[in-house]
């Protein structure tokens, strides 16, 4: 393997972390559900990075099962950001923290 | 390194003729062929010092229009994105041509010269990819001119094309199943050879053997062995592409220009020119899936070759064979241009809740049934030859 | 370096600078979603030089080419315009608790790679439809009739959410 593994689980990491970045400081819920995409897609990279590293296909058979859920959690995320922006005309996380303590 | 060379030669060959050398010609067809259709002469009178050449500088003039209109960013729109969004709807447009072959594999001595550009094991896969990127184009050229219109026309656009990619994967899977591979060149290859029409008769026992009947062949072309498919898979790609009658994004009547109504000058011309290329994209790719890609019928590259080599010898006969290929590639896309043409000229245009009904509740369940009926067939044509 | 070692450097970085730009990009959410393509699009080029070729096809048709697109879709139909960050205290107390987390990924990146198996030899057909089609027919039938369970339940699941209540 040309590139050595480390490089691939750091590259891995670190689009993880900026997608964690993303998801905990912006208040925009879509962008929310990006970074939520970001982290997924780190994952996938490091399934892939596996999968060469160890002559493993069952490794790219995860990364579709990921790209599935994400798909579907896709779907459903902005099914209910639509129904939350109908309800009050806002996509900001902090104007539907009532169940917050 | 010098793997490069060949493949740099290729592709200026692809872009000097399909993309410089076709799409405006096609602007020229567009215009004459439906002038045919409809009785009248069409537009003849650009001319050069007086010499029209019936109709063929409009094209130029057309060029020339467009690069020397102003260049107009509506205001509060975004500027780079109205920037990017003609070059992401033109740039995927020109790399499909990468995995369409234009002739088959010929040797020559020890070179083996290969007529595509990149030979890639998933060349269908990554046509579809490209397809799902040229969505971006339309969706940002809507949003990014800040007017309600053009939005409409980008997210009818938009939806369109998602939902019609789904059906236009789905068409092929049974030419997937038929030619047991994904690569452009294998498929050509497949559909270099016959089948004999009366052939089951033998193959189920039902007769002891044909005889003189073995005479009566058909070359095993995609449009052959899978007619629904090919059906089908022309419907989802005209939309993809916009073209009539599935141009309800542009509109035209309803909603002016759609999603390239703040677009001016050279940047529409990228948008006119994506569009028309994209023509000849679909055209060289229905010859390569269903009608041969560049294989002449019933005179397979071995009885070209093997013909010719006895007058002129082997190198002579190759390439003789290679002229022959590249001409009947180019040949068989003319002739789905034509096509493409007839029907955009013929069809009214469709209301939006129609076409989306059509892929969703007609097309769709009619590949899936393809898919499941092309399954069957081949699975009972193995099970007797076991 | 080879090839495609550049070419992994090379979209990995173009990766991380878009990712950052779509976290960074607070007033223009489309231009933030087109960061997410752009980093798609990048990702899938890595998957080609890790000889991924199915997964990274299909990376580029379904999510950078309909997820993202479904992103745009919603943001457009909303019509958003602004956003802010948190306010200053919450802030803090989120990037406090994002550089631990680093901090927490560098350490586990220090102690795992003594602990890896060693990297073994592929085929040549390694990551190719034919060789992922084989493995997903024939070991994982079940997640793979599964997934498309979940993915009716998320069709009907979206629909249901997002239809119009005609009251």
């Amino acid at each position: 393997m040309e590139i050595p593994l480390e490089h691939v689980i750091g590259l891995s990491a670190l689009l993880f972390a900026i997608g964690t970045v993303g998801a905990l400081t912006r208040r925009n819920l879509i962008v929310i559900l990006m970074s939520i995409e970001l982290m997924l897609n780190a994952a996938n990279l490091a399934f892939v990075g596996f999968a060469r590293a160890w002559n493993s296909v069952d490794g790219h058979i995860f990364v579709l099962m990921v790209i599935v859920v994400a798909a579907a959690e896709v779907a459903v995320g902005l099914g209910i950001v639509i129904a939350l922006f109908r309800n009050r005309e806002s996509v900001n996380v902090e104007d539907v923290s009532l169940l917050r303590w | 390194m010098e793997a490069l060379v060949p493949v740099l030669i290729k592709t200026l060959f692809i872009i000097l003729v399909a993309v410089a050398a076709f799409a405006p010609v096609i602007t020229w067809v567009e215009r004459k062929q439906s002038a045919v259709m409809q009785d009248r002469i069409g537009a003849n009178r650009a001319d050069i010092a007086g010499i029209t050449v019936l109709g063929l500088l409009h094209p130029v003039a057309d060029v020339i229009k467009l690069l020397t209109k102003e260049d107009v960013v509506p205001t509060g729109a975004n500027r780079a994105l109205h920037l990017m969004a003609p070059l992401i709807a033109s740039i995927p447009v020109i790399a499909s041509f990468g995995v369409i072959p234009y002739g088959g594999t010929y040797h020559f001595g020890d070179t083996t010269v290969n007529l595509v550009v990149a030979d890639l094991d998933w060349g269908v896969l990554y046509i579809f990819a490209i397809a799902s990127i040229a969505t971006y184009g339309t969706v940002i050229a809507g949003w990014a001119s800040n007017n309600n219109w053009s939005l409409l026309g980008s997210l009818r656009a938009s939806a369109q094309m998602i939902s019609y990619e789904v059906t236009m994967g789905l068409s092929i899977v049974g030419l997937f199943m038929c030619f047991q591979t994904l690569r452009l060149t294998e498929m050509g290859v497949a559909q270099d050879s016959t089948f004999r029409i009366l052939g089951f008769l033998e193959h189920f026992g039902f007769v002891e053997s044909l005889g003189w009947l073995s005479h009566l062949t058909l070359p095993t072309w995609g449009i052959l062995l899978q007619p629904l498919a090919f059906v089908l898979f022309l419907t989802c790609v005209m939309a993809e592409n916009k073209r009539p009658p599935f141009d309800l994004p542009e509109g035209e009547s309803e909603i002016i220009a759609g999603y390239f109504l703040e677009y001016s000058g050279m940047r529409f011309g990228l948008f006119y020119m994506s569009e028309f290329i994209e023509v000849v994209v679909i055209a060289a790719l229905m010859t390569a899936l269903f009608l041969g890609g560049w294989t002449i019928p019933w005179l397979s590259q071995a009885d070209i070759i093997g013909g010719v080599t006895p007058i002129f010898g082997v190198g002579v006969a190759t390439g003789l064979c290679m002229l022959l290929h590249v001409v009947a590639f180019f040949a068989k896309v003319i002739l789905m241009i034509w096509l493409q043409m007839q029907i955009r000229w013929t069809l009214p245009r469709p209301r939006y809740d129609q076409v989306m009904d059509l892929c969703w509740k007609v097309m769709l369940p009619l590949s899936l049934a393809n898919i499941l009926v092309t399954g069957l067939v081949i699975l009972v044509l193995q099970g007797v030859r076991a | 370096m080879s090839a495609p070692a550049v070419f992994f450097y090379a979209f990995g970085a173009a990766a991380v600078l878009s990712a950052l730009s779509m976290v960074l990009h607070l007033r223009n959410t489309v231009a933030a979603a087109m960061s997410l393509v752009v980093t798609m699009i990048s990702l899938a080029v890595v998957y080609v030089v890790l000889d991924a070729h199915l997964v990274a096809a299909l990376q580029i048709m379904v999510y950078a080419g309909a997820i993202v697109v479904v992103f745009l879709f919603v943001v457009m139909l909303l019509n958003l315009r602004h956003d802010v960050f948190a306010q200053r205290r919450e802030r803090f107390v989120k990037l406090a608790g994002v550089v631990l987390a680093l901090g927490a990924a560098f350490a586990f990146l220090q102690l795992v790679p003594n602990s890896l198996p060693t990297v073994q030899e592929i085929p040549a057909d390694f990551g190719s439809y034919a060789a992922v089609g084989r493995a997903l027919y024939r070991d994982f039938v079940l997640p793979f009739e599964i997934s498309s369970l979940l993915l009716l339940a998320a069709i009907v699941g979206a629909v249901v959410l997002a239809k119009r209540r005609l009251s």
